[in-house]
């Protein structure tokens, strides 16, 4: 699902990683782990299809398929979490999507905040939107940067429900505070 | 989607977030308004046509830039554009609906100057208007691309302005030959350099806002 050789990131004279080879299968969960600074985000970013790595050889299914978390919600403040989901649903070209939209914000404990704006919204709330902006196309790969941070009790409950739903769809996921996910974990990859 | 209807919805966002924000036209009207106050007072009299037009083209191109550098704010703000980036669209199409949304508030102010100008100066003729027109297309084609270049500068206040003021000298070149009584010449130069920067920036936006 997602393979990699030699990857190769630099920014510059800077190197952010070098000869890195991923295999990560379908349904397989690859976390990766480092400290601040070391380069997980810029790999995630490049695996999400954001960013080109420098060198090296890199197969990606479909934009379409893939969904990316980021430490922002990535999502409109002066829009509402109605009209967030709205948009991405047409872009994506979801079916039914007046219906989908409804029920993910539902899912999410959003629906009595549906029509208010995403500026009124408390950071919880805001990434719990976001995952829902992400699962709207129903993704087969996640990538997911840092997921847990800023999430509230419920939007951590609601995220580790999220992992356990999408088993079986390939999960690629960095954090510094590995000990939530690990357990779940198929392949690993630790920077320095 | 088709692609029309991706830039629709697009820009349908983009207008509905300045219709919620008003942050970006109030201030282009402010301040295109007030340049041509300032003007009024300041050229002496008799100055001519072509002074007063200058000043016009100089006063819509800084309001242009006003708008541009706000375009992608909320993008940037938010990090909503790797959500779009990865939105499986043609990325072509965020261009081209923030393109429509800066040529609709640059459209609006010119609403108020354009007969402030009037009012001020010499009046207006048609061969202006066209120009303004026509000059609007390529302001915010090129501006856009520029403005989503800028956005990922550190100092991209300044770096907007850099980039683009080169590239708008033949627009400010065209606008006032075609204001001053060479119109159709003018004014088919205006229509080409719309056509061929559209197209460069149609075609270059994708590597724009995928990071190498």
């Amino acid at each position: 699902m997602i393979r990699a050789r030699n990857l190769a990131k630099r920014f510059g004279d800077k190197r952010v990683f070098d000869g890195l080879d991923i295999d990560v299968p379908q349904g397989g969960f690859l976390l990766v782990t480092g400290p601040n600074g070391s380069g997980k985000t810029t790999l995630l970013r490049i695996l999400a299809g954001l960013a080109a790595p420098t060198a090296g050889e890199l197969e990606l299914p479909e934009r379409r398929l893939i969904g990316f978390i980021a430490h922002d919600p990535l999502v409109y403040r002066e829009l509402t979490a109605r009209e967030n989901l709205t948009l991405f649903a047409r872009l994506y070209g979801v079916p039914r999507w007046s219906e989908r939209v409804a029920e993910l914000l539902e899912a999410f404990g959003l629906g009595a905040a549906a029509d208010a704006r995403v500026s009124t919204f408390s950071r919880g709330m805001q990434q719990r939107l976001g995952l829902a902006r992400v699962l709207l196309p129903s993704p087969e790969v996640l990538v997911l940067d840092e997921p847990y941070n800023a999430l509230d009790a419920e939007g951590s409950a609601v995220l580790d429900g999220v992992l356990d739903e999408f088993r079986g769809r390939t999960f690629v996921v960095a954090t510094h505070d590995p000990a939530r996910v690990e357990r779940r974990a198929t392949e690993s990859l630790a920077f320095a | 989607m088709s692609y029309v209807g991706d830039v629709a919805t697009l820009a349908r966002k983009d207008l509905l977030l300045e219709l919620r924000a008003k942050e970006t036209l109030p201030a282009m009207v402010i301040f295109v308004v007030a340049s041509l106050t300032i003007f009024h007072f300041a050229l002496p009299t008799g100055s001519g046509e072509v002074a007063a037009k200058g000043m016009l083209w100089v006063a819509l191109v800084f309001t242009a830039l006003l708008g541009l550098n706000r375009a992608f704010v909320a993008e940037r703000e938010q990090g909503v554009m790797d959500a779009l980036v990865l939105a499986p669209t043609d990325r072509s199409a965020i261009w081209a609906a923030k393109s429509i949304a800066v040529l609709a508030y640059l459209v609006a102010a010119e609403v108020v100057a354009l007969p402030a100008f009037a009012l001020f100066f010499s009046g207006l003729d048609g061969a202006t208007v066209a120009a303004v027109a026509l000059a609007d297309i390529g302001i915010c084609t090129v501006g856009t691309l520029l403005g989503a270049m800028a956005v990922a500068a550190r100092a991209r206040e300044l770096v907007l302005p850099l980039l683009f003021l080169p590239l708008a000298i033949p627009i400010v070149v065209g606008g006032v030959g075609a204001s001053v009584g060479e119109g159709p010449r003018f004014l088919l130069f205006l229509a080409l350099y719309d056509a061929i920067f559209a197209l460069v920036a149609w075609a270059s936006f994708e590597y724009v806002v995928v990071e190498t």
